[in-house]
């Protein structure tokens, strides 16, 4: 009995010692996360549940604004196909402004290496692989860059989660995000707000390589699809240095088409219209 | 005799009734999913500061060019595509001309594990990397009337077969029928000293402009790597100009000179490695089977004495077998000093094997120890604008050329192209020597729709 009652003071003296070392061997479980690890575990999150798409077709327009109210329009069809274990490859055809008309960008996106691109152009016929270093550069003309129009892979940025905050009915986490690679990407930082509840991204906020707030990028009119992927039907970016804005509008989502890898390819892409 | 016009149509009435019948065999139920119909249409001049050497040359000419386009596409995926082109030329009824740059019909579908793909028709074709000259591009004739960069070219009858899979890109080209290369007529530019005869075309092989050509080519991409070689056997895009009387070498100018086209064969290779900013690029040809008068200049003018004919005279040109390469490549600096514009810097080096006995091949100049220099610049702006200025120089003789292009869109529909071919100087030894007071100024207004 005496034995037993010593054993057990020591087993109740012992066992949070055991627990103490436990929980010192496994700190992500129990330690409170660093702002970076929130960060990156939202950023994994939301990519997450974009999983299993497919693919998908949809219609883009855009109205480039400049500071004097004056008007320009752009228009394209977007085709997505997602790649397990890779980024997504993408195909646009530009239908306006009618010069452009058949112009089609291929785009094989990678996780890692620099994302492969080819323009053709129709009045030669001519495919030709482009650089894909010009991330920073504008598209069409328009506030958006080719960065603001590709979707994030989540390790081409580091993150930081810094606060949540109401953003219309809903809460928002609010982050940082910085380029991994900082000589192609035209910013030092971006701020992205995204609701608790589905991850969708409503406002983004992008810094100069001065650091300076060069642009806002509001999302709006979210529509669900499959009942599973949230895509938007509204995008506006502003430019704070110039005044210029632009909208883009997204139309005639289409999930799980009939694309295949094979619509992806430099010979699929003569054949894009 | 017939004209090559007439029995171009003929031609095309005959591959067309073959592709009706396939079509209708093979889509019993053809059912129009997406129509579509676009175009341009352009008003353009030309303007030559320096008379021409001949004196029926004009240095003006205005005109216009209509392009219109005719896509229908059915459920399935396969389409029609129509795209007629009609120009008309204020000074030079030759350039006034029709062509059928595309009527072609194209099905596609799976193939094991990659898919196949075939276009059958008139269709436009584009091979290779390089900016200064298009070394391994064969399959069109060029339309010379249009602009002497060989940029534009004629539309080419034939069966265009491709296999794609994970391993790459192999296609197959029937070329059932030949496109002589149409020149300039009296009054136009850019003709140099002769006239090239229309009616008279003579071929070396006895099928004439029948003769069935055929190409492959392979390519692939390997990472940065893009990759391809070709192979063409069949009729020479260029011809064999012969100066044989009485049309030529009398005493009425100017002279008339009958195009002979050649059956060669030619190898091509194209490779383009992009890193980052950087496009390296790398084109080569070997070429046998063409016919060379240059470097047989008494056996010829013997010939000429001796009133030998046609035959004779072409008995004199050299059957040869040479080599040509481009190599060069691009550098791009995006958005430069903080502004949205691009700066591309381009160079490249033309050599041919044949140097100072070189023959012009896609474009009026030879190429034979070139360097060219171009410069790039896109504003990235609202209205696209674009400034490229290119700097050919020949490395051993006097030759230099500079051409310098604008482009900018100026409302939705309405874009402006102006452009200078200045020849800085020229090489009295050169071949394009003839061509010396040709340099001109260019404006198109185009309306897309």
């Amino acid at each position: 009995m005496r034995i037993n009652r010593a054993y057990s003071w020591a087993l109740a003296l012992l066992a949070p010692c055991l627990i103490l070392l436990f929980w010192l061997g496994m700190p992500p479980i129990a330690r409170p996360a660093t702002p970076e690890e929130i960060g990156l575990k939202i950023a994994i999150e939301s990519r997450a549940r974009d999983d299993g798409f497919g693919n998908f077709t949809a219609k883009q327009a855009m109205v480039l604004r400049n500071k004097q109210g004056q008007e320009s329009r752009r228009q394209l069809r977007v085709k997505v196909l997602e790649v397990a274990g890779d980024g997504d490859k993408s195909l646009m055809v530009f239908d306006e402004p009618r010069d452009v008309k058949g112009t089609a960008l291929l785009t094989h996106a990678h996780k890692q290496e620099a994302d492969d691109q080819w323009l053709y152009l129709p009045a030669l016929k001519r495919v030709k692989r482009i650089s894909s270093s010009n991330k920073s550069g504008s598209f069409m003309g328009s506030e958006f860059s080719y960065e603001d129009l590709s979707p994030p892979e989540v390790e081409k940025f580091t993150y930081r989660y810094l606060r949540d905050e109401p953003c219309g009915d809903l809460t928002c986490t609010v982050s940082e995000r910085f380029p991994v690679d900082k000589k192609a990407s035209g910013y030092s930082r971006q701020v992205v707000w995204q609701d608790k509840d589905e991850l969708r991204t409503w406002k983004v906020e992008y810094y100069d390589r001065k650091d300076a707030h060069l642009k806002t990028l509001t999302i709006g009119k979210y529509r669900q699809y499959l009942d599973k992927y949230w895509r938007a039907g509204e995008m506006n970016m502003v430019n704070h240095l110039t005044g210029k804005s632009t909208v883009l509008s997204w139309a005639d989502y289409q999930f799980r088409t009939k694309l295949k890898k094979r619509d992806f390819s430099k010979t699929g892409l003569k054949r894009a219209r | 005799m017939r004209s090559p016009a007439a029995r171009y149509l003929a031609a095309l009435t005959a591959i067309w009734l073959a592709a009706s019948i396939m079509a209708v065999e093979t889509h019993a139920e053809f059912e129009i999913a997406a129509s579509e119909f676009s175009g341009r249409v352009s008003l353009e001049g030309r303007a030559f500061p320096q008379t021409g050497i001949d004196a029926s040359q004009r240095s003006y000419t205005t005109g216009f060019v209509v392009e219109p386009k005719l896509y229908l596409e059915e459920a399935g995926g396969s389409s029609f595509t129509l795209l007629p082109f009609f120009r008309y030329d204020s000074v030079d009824s030759v350039r006034t001309h029709w062509d059928l740059r595309e009527a072609y019909a194209l099905l596609y579908g799976e193939l094991g594990e990659g898919e196949w793909e075939v276009r059958l028709g008139v269709d436009r074709v584009f091979w290779g990397v390089a900016e200064s000259q298009h070394l391994i591009d064969i399959i069109n004739q060029i339309d010379f009337l249009e602009h002497p960069n060989g940029e534009v070219k004629l539309g080419q009858p034939m069966v265009h077969a491709t296999w794609t899979g994970d391993w790459g890109t192999l296609e197959f080209f029937g070329l059932p029928y030949h496109r002589p290369r149409i020149y300039p007529g009296r009054r136009g530019r850019l003709r140099f000293a002769g006239l090239v005869d229309r009616e008279r075309v003579e071929y070396e092989s006895g099928a004439e402009e029948w003769h069935p050509d055929f190409a492959a080519r392979y390519s692939h991409s390997f990472g940065p790597l893009d990759i391809g070689v070709s192979v063409f056997d069949g009729t020479s895009r260029e011809a064999t100009l012969v100066c044989a009387p009485p049309a030529c070498g009398g005493s009425v100018f100017p002279y008339v000179f009958i195009p002979y086209y050649s059956q060669i064969r030619q190898f091509g290779l194209d490779a383009q490695l992009t890193l980052d900013s950087w496009l390296l690029k790398f084109e080569a040809i070997h070429r046998s089977g063409e016919r060379n008068p240059l470097g047989r200049e008494e056996g010829i003018r013997t010939a000429l004495i001796q009133g030998r004919g046609f035959e004779g005279i072409l008995g004199q040109y050299r059957e040869e077998e040479y080599v040509a390469a481009v190599v060069g490549g691009e550098y791009t600096f995006y958005s430069v000093f903080g502004s949205t514009a691009d700066v591309g810097l381009l160079a490249e080096w033309n050599y041919d094997e044949r140097g100072r006995r070189a023959l012009p091949r896609r474009q009026p100049m030879t190429l034979d120890n070139d360097f060219f220099v171009g410069v790039r610049l896109g504003f990235n702006d609202v209205n696209s604008t674009e400034i490229t200025a290119a700097f050919l120089t020949d490395a051993s003789r006097e030759t230099r050329n500079l051409g310098v292009e604008f482009d900018r869109r100026l409302f939705d529909q309405w874009s402006l192209h102006v452009a200078a071919n200045l020849i800085l100087s020229i090489d009295p030894l050169d071949v394009q020597y003839v061509g010396r007071r040709d340099g001109f100024y260019e404006l198109h207004l185009e309306y897309n729709f």
